[in-house]
């Protein structure tokens, strides 16, 4: 018998994990679709409650378009952690013999991939719906991918601190959307200025440093936040 | 902490949950071959024992030590030694239950498919391999549990009620499983409430109110 074992590599262990989420994802898609949906109808809505005036929409559209996919992405934010927290699954992971910081950040890559990345890509349709010119598309879609990633990570700190609520979306919400306030300022300002044909860089390495400094930080926060629910 | 260079030594663990002081200075010892029955009444701190010993918890006082050293201190290898399997399954019903056990086992060591299904078919849920665990038995989830303990070819099997929901047949799999194991070197503490049926030889500890 083995009284010491050989380890899984990090990397490995993080296929893994981002493997059985994005399974476990595809085998619930009603879940998966939720969000996408949610971002469509919200989006859809104001025009409608707007008068028909195309340039008012165009003013409002990328602030429109940023709230909707924020609170897009929280709708999902909430199972991040819960049910694994709920069945057991969470202690496996924390005893797996791999650095629960690894395990976070993989959980949470591929939750953005299945909810952040999704929204990206169903943004033009929306965009078209709300008047946004082409040109703006390629502006719009990486301020989206770069929000929707750090708010991502933001989100894995308010999932990790809530998971032992037995009612914790409002919280994780009331956490999660101050800290998100630059993502829109910054966000929407990028989109904005596509639309308006001026450069965006300034905005877009903005958001860009948010998605850094959030990535290398908030894995550690929410680690720590999920071995105080352990404890 | 010498004495059991070669095991797990728990020295003096002192639990408080709030105002309750759960475990009230709790040493043991546990070397390759041991079994240790942990029995007693509800509330009595038995699954907080095992989840100090399993490094969830951390102790307000006393130590955990694996080989002669401090759990915290070697948690990776001590993580990759150990397979705890508490209350809850900790199986995603989604998944089928080879894909659970891939994911769970595949973070502990290298595993192949064939190796999985050979090991569900040990505990006598191969027919089951393919299904989502939502529709299995929570007889049958135990067996998958203890597909998923018997593969990781942990050294320290840290067993929480592990006979619940199992029928006669499966309860005697598990001992005879936990007897192969003991004659291979391991070590095992089992929370139990009622008396295993062990040939080998193992120690009981009783934790009182």
């Amino acid at each position: 018998m083995r009284l010491t074992a050989t380890h899984v590599g990090t990397w490995r262990a993080m296929f893994l994990v981002i493997h059985r989420e994005l399974r476990l994802s595809f085998r619930r898609p009603e879940q998966l679709l939720q969000p996408l949906v949610f971002f469509l109808i919200v989006t859809t809505l104001f025009p409608l409650g707007l008068s028909l005036q195309l340039s008012l929409l165009r003013d409002m559209a990328p602030g429109v378009l940023w709230v909707a996919a924020l609170l897009a992405s929280l709708l999902s934010l909430d199972s991040l952690f819960k049910s694994d927290a709920d069945d057991g699954t969470l202690e496996q992971l924390a005893l797996s013999g791999q650095s629960l910081t690894v395990i976070v950040i993989a959980k949470t890559f591929a939750h953005w991939l299945v909810s952040g990345a999704a929204l990206v890509l169903v943004s033009p349709v929306v965009a078209t719906a709300l008047g946004i010119p082409v040109e703006a598309f390629a502006t719009m879609l990486l301020s989206l991918a770069l929000g929707t990633m750090t708010l991502s990570w933001l989100g894995a700190i308010g999932a990790g601190l809530t998971v032992g609520l037995r009612r914790g979306n409002v919280l994780l919400s009331l956490i999660v959307l101050p800290l998100a306030i630059p993502l829109l300022i910054f966000g929407a300002g990028a989109t904005d200025r596509a639309i308006s044909g001026i450069s965006a860089a300034g905005a877009l390495y903005f958001l860009a440093s948010l998605c850094v400094f959030t990535c290398t930080l908030a894995p550690f926060a929410a680690t720590a936040a999920l071995r105080i629910a352990l404890d | 902490m010498n004495s059991a260079v070669d095991g797990l030594c728990v020295e003096k663990v002192h639990v408080w949950r709030g105002d309750r002081h759960v475990l009230k200075g709790v040493s043991l010892e546990l070397r390759p071959c041991e079994l240790l029955h942990i029995s007693g009444p509800n509330g009595t701190g038995k699954t907080t024992l095992l989840r100090v010993v399993s490094g969830l918890l951390r102790p307000e006082q006393g130590s955990v030590a694996w080989l002669g050293k401090p759990i915290a201190s070697v948690r990776s290898d001590y993580q990759c030694a150990l397979a705890y399997a508490s209350h809850e399954p900790a199986l995603k019903g989604d998944l089928t239950a080879l894909e659970n056990l891939r994911f769970m086992v595949g973070l502990k060591r290298r595993v192949t498919l064939p190796e999985l299904r050979s090991t569900l078919d040990r505990t006598g849920v191969a027919g089951c391999a393919d299904l989502p665990v939502r529709v299995l038995s929570a007889g049958q989830r135990r067996r998958v549990v203890m597909a998923r303990v018997l593969a990781a070819r942990a050294a320290l099997w840290l067993l929480d009620e592990p006979f619940t929901n199992l029928d006669a047949a499966g309860s005697e799999l598990l001992s005879m499983m936990l007897t192969e194991h003991l004659n291979g070197g391991g070590l095992a503490l089992v929370v139990a409430h009622h008396a295993l049926q062990l040939t080998t030889a193992m120690r009981r500890l009783e934790l009182a109110g």
